[in-house]
């Protein structure tokens, strides 16, 4: 198995655990953490399957290199409205509204 | 207990589908190397990015703006109790003085061996707006103000000389200016939503 393989198989790893507590965790926090980490691994996926044949393929480089920069600026985004959410309403939760 | 099955079914299906060989792959990296001199870049990241992509890259840098925007219209409110930051301490102070410079130096190196080497704007802007926040973690400056005038047109030049110069056709001569201006708007994108985060 190349090294190449191995990362990419790291960053399949790295999607999952992400995703596993996008789903479990309530706190809107943790789900932006989550979403990173699954960010962080399909990244590294895309890295890694770009140079298991030995010459790095360039192509993937650069999608990731742009995708870096979204995530970057969605997550700031998401804290941002996180924080509007919480001084809204007090919750840091994403539960359904309470009955009226 | 569905859901952990069906993210370790998931799991195993991405892994399976890691480990089998593309049946008919194409080899993008050759064709890459074959077009490089139509793109004025000497490197091949670069050339995808600001040549064979470069309506990806213009939209992302859009997207980046867009966030700024979006971040800044979405104030925690009066209510949030923003704790006023601490002082920072003497150690924070004496790093950032230490570490600034080399990072400015850095960033320049980037920028200018995004052409033939790995680097770039994005790169270089990143370690910019990473020098700017450790400035404000230090209490040197102030928050990036995205209302000041002077700070929405280093936001916007980036994007709008690289859409003037990508319809111009002339994007494989002007790529260094373009990369240049590209870095300040990312530097100043970034440090605008960390200003946003923060407030």
């Amino acid at each position: 198995m190349s090294a190449g393989l191995a990362y990419a198989l790291a960053g399949v790893l790295l999607f999952c655990l992400g995703l596993q507590a996008l789903l479990a965790q309530a706190h809107v926090l943790r789900k932006i953490l989550a979403l990173n980490i699954m960010a962080s691994g399909s990244f590294l996926a895309l890295v890694g399957l770009a140079q298991r044949g030995g010459v790095p393929d360039p192509v993937p480089h650069a999608l990731v290199l742009t995708g870096i920069v979204v995530a970057v600026s969605s997550t700031a985004f998401a804290l941002a409205l996180l924080r509007r959410l919480a001084a809204e309403s007090g919750r840091t939760t994403l539960d359904r509204d309470p009955a009226p | 207990m569905i859901a952990r099955l069906g993210v370790l079914a998931l799991a195993a299906a991405l892994a399976w589908a890691v480990l089998e060989p593309a049946p008919d792959r194409v080899e993008l990296a050759p064709r890459v190397a074959a077009a490089l001199h139509d793109t004025g870049a000497a490197h091949p990241v670069t050339a995808v990015l600001l040549g064979f992509r470069a309506y990806d890259t213009l939209l992302e840098v859009v997207v980046v703006l867009l966030a700024v925007l979006a971040a800044a219209a979405a104030p925690a409110g009066a209510g949030a109790g923003a704790a006023p930051p601490a002082p920072a301490s003497a150690v924070l102070r004496a790093f950032a003085n230490a570490l600034v410079p080399v990072m400015l130096l850095t960033a320049g190196y980037f920028l200018w061996a995004g052409s033939t080497q790995p680097g770039g704007a994005f790169q270089a802007g990143a370690v910019l707006a990473a020098a700017g926040v450790l400035l404000r973690l230090a209490g040197v400056t102030t928050p990036l103000d995205v209302e000041h005038p002077g700070v929405r047109v280093g936001l916007v030049a980036g994007p709008a000389v690289f859409l003037a110069v990508f319809l111009s056709g002339a994007l494989p001569e002007l790529l260094l200016l373009v990369e240049t201006l590209l870095t300040v708007s990312i530097a100043a994108a970034l440090l605008g939503l960390f200003a946003a985060a923060r407030r």
